[in-house]
């Protein structure tokens, strides 16, 4: 038999029950439709996440005070219980060699009233080189330098949202916005930077020095983050356990005491983010797996209904000199057949769904090439795997028995 | 040269449960190259059996079966079944074509399955579209068997059975469902293929076709019970002939 000839009486059977055959493909259909739908989905997921880290800056490490160890017992002699100090940032400041830049976080909420009217929005307190730290360049003005910051100078630079709420239509450099009752002027205006990784708008923000914020907003509160960057991706490691030193350094810790605080790089960070998506990616693609061998069972019931219903066929084939192994290839392609054409037709169900999805809800999708055709694979596999039995059925038939078969 | 069959004590029982059904007992037959046999008896008295076992379809239940001079005993599954693709033409009782399916792609069928065949892939259609010719149906090559009548049905059953150039043709009751005249035509065809040097042998019920034969073996109870030669042979392309002058034209 040759090939041409093999696929075409598979395409004919095919098409004889072609409502049969449908139903047939439909467990592969909606298997291979949801496994492609769930990768894209999850690796849309991932790839906003990946964005939206990127949106933190580069290289970017960060310290968090160790909120479980703070006021505990073992603190050292000069400790402020974990938290962080102005005195922390100047030493990172004067000794790092692997850091491109430090600069503390102050956050509070404040209502900011200016311009046209009010906003409640958050202030952070930085230093200058938070903005290269973060990669967030200015649409206008400029930003507070070191003197600013020794003179705690009511200065401040406001974020897309902050302007878009304030000042509408007019150029807010130059204006006062108050903020508990201070006058803040504004210098500058930040370019938008959109959603961070957690959904959170980070264009809602207006900066200040830190020195200014801890004065005169926060209320002697302490520094709730540290942000710094490693000089190249490559020292990041280095950079991390420089700044590490440092801060136990200066929190006194004694050798073989806990730190009291937490230090993270982007690309931990990062890692954790994701970790979430593939869980939940591994988790439908599997259940979507389970789908597609329930499709292969489908197709295994249909071939064995196939292989009564033609046994007569099968006994003619045979005694006219078709072997066992033409007639198991006969089968065989049939099964691989049906596999195949559910594969393709759940492939494209598949990318249909997940345009739809991106398009009539906000979850992003992204089809994996590598995904679609391994999909492609797996459904001709499930063909073969669940098309040998019935069709090693059909090749043991016994000629003779299979022409009397009614 | 060899015996195109040799039979020695062939039996075939059928047993379902306690029952017993001797369906042959001891055949012991030998036909030589050239021969057009006729084998006749009533029904159920053993002839498709002896057909199938003949035809390489079925295992006689002890005997030994020599084709061509190889011992078919003891062949295996694809051994048996490249036998009945290459050296048996088999016309079946009751035409057993594939429906739904054209009758040049039947009778291009048993090509598909020849592994020793020379012609390429390409020169299938051709040979099968000759095979139909040969028969008399090259008008209707591309007509499913629901769309044929009895009597053309049986001719793509033969020409499916030419198709690979067998030396032997097995023909089980080819007549069985045509008119008189349809019957004789087939007659013709088989002893033009006989003439060929083809074996052929057929089973009947009719005492007339039988005539159209070399040789009438019959049988009763899975036994021989007669076996000889025919006397008168008759003509089946001048009895043709003769029909048409008598009925005026066709
Ligand atoms: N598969 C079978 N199982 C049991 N008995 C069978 C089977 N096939 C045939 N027989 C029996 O064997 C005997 C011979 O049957 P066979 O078909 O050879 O007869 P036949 O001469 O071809 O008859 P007919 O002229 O009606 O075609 C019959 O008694 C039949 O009942
Ligand atoms: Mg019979």
């Amino acid at each position: 038999m040759n090939w041409k000839n093999i696929l075409n009486v598979a395409m004919k059977s095919i098409l004889r029950n072609r409502m049969r055959s449908l139903l047939t493909m439909l467990g592969i259909i909606i298997g291979v439709a949801a496994v492609i739908v769930m990768v894209a989905i999850g690796k849309g997921a991932q790839a906003q996440i990946e964005d939206q880290i990127g949106t933190l800056g580069t290289n970017v490490i960060i310290a968090f005070p160790n909120a479980s160890r703070a006021g505990g017992v073992s603190q050292g002699a000069g400790s402020n219980g974990g938290r962080f100090t102005l005195d922390d940032v100047d030493k990172i400041e004067k000794n790092a060699t692997q850091l491109a830049g430090v600069s503390p976080v102050i956050r509070s909420g404040v209502q900011a009233i200016g311009g046209s009217g009010n906003w409640s929005t958050s202030i952070y307190g930085v230093s200058p080189s938070y903005l290269d730290i973060r990669q967030w360049p200015l649409a206008s003005g400029e930003f507070f330098t070191d003197r600013e910051i020794r003179s705690r100078s009511k200065v401040c630079v406001i974020g897309k949202t902050v302007v878009d709420n304030l000042f509408p239509n007019q150029d807010p450099v130059g204006q006062e916005i108050r903020l508990r009752n201070v006058p803040f002027k504004v210098i500058g205006v930040l370019t938008q930077k959109g959603q961070n990784a957690a959904g959170a708008d980070q264009d809602d923000a207006i900066l200040a020095p830190s020195t200014t914020v801890l004065d005169r907003l926060s209320g002697g509160r302490f520094i709730q983050q540290l942000m710094a960057s490693a000089a190249s991706p490559a020292q990041m490691t280095q950079a991390q356990e420089e700044m590490r030193g440092l801060l136990r350094e200066s929190h006194r810790l004694q050798p073989g005491e806990d730190d009291d605080f937490v230090i993270r790089n982007q690309t931990e960070i990062a890692e954790a983010a994701q970790q979430t998506t593939q869980v939940l990616t591994l988790l439908l693609a599997s259940i979507a797996g389970v789908s597609l061998v329930v499709g292969g069972i489908g197709i295994m019931n249909i071939m064995l209904v196939s292989v009564t219903e033609r046994t007569r066929e099968i006994g003619i084939r045979m005694a006219i000199g078709a072997r066992g192994s033409d007639v198991l290839t006969q089968f065989l392609v049939e099964s691989v057949v049906l596999g195949l054409c559910g594969g393709i037709i759940g492939i494209l169900t598949g990318v249909g769904v997940a345009q739809l999805v991106q398009a009539v809800s906000d979850l992003h999708t992204k089809i994996d090439p590598s995904i679609v055709i391994l999909s492609f694979i797996f459904s001709g596999a499930v063909g073969v795997f669940f098309g040998f039995y019935p069709a090693r059925k059909a090749a043991a038939l016994n000629p003779i028995e299979a022409l009397r078969y009614e | 040269m060899n015996s195109v069959i040799k039979t020695s004590g062939i039996r075939k029982v059928y047993s379902s449960g306690d029952v017993e059904v001797v369906a042959l007992a001891t055949i012991d037959l030998t036909i030589e190259p050239g021969e057009f046999v006729a084998i006749m008896g009533s029904s159920g008295s053993g002839k498709s059996t002896l057909m199938n076992i003949l035809g390489c379809l079925d295992y006689p239940t002890s005997g030994e079966y020599f084709l061509d001079g190889v011992k078919v005993n003891g062949l295996g599954r694809n051994e048996l079944a490249d036998i009945r693709n290459t050296k048996i033409g088999f016309v079946f009782q009751g035409f057993n074509l594939l429906p739904r399916t054209s009758a040049v792609e039947n009778v291009e069928l048993p090509l598909f399955y020849n592994r020793t065949r020379t012609e390429k892939d390409s020169d299938i259609r051709k040979l099968a579209e000759e095979a139909l010719n040969r028969v008399g149906l090259g008008g209707r090559i591309h007509h499913e068997p629901s769309q044929l009548s009895g009597g053309q049905q049986q001719r793509v059953a033969i020409a499916r059975a030419l198709v690979n150039r067998p030396a032997l043709i097995l023909a089980d009751e080819p007549t069985g469902n045509l008119d008189s005249r349809t019957s004789v035509e087939v007659l013709a065809l088989f002893q033009e293929l006989n003439e060929q040097g083809i074996t052929v042998i057929l089973v009947t019920h009719e005492p007339d076709i039988a005539e159209y034969t070399k040789r009438v073996i019959e049988m009763r109870d899975g036994s021989v019970l007669k076996d000889e030669p025919v006397a008168e042979r008759r003509n089946a392309a001048a009895d043709l002939a003769a029909r048409s002058s008598v009925t005026g034209r066709e």
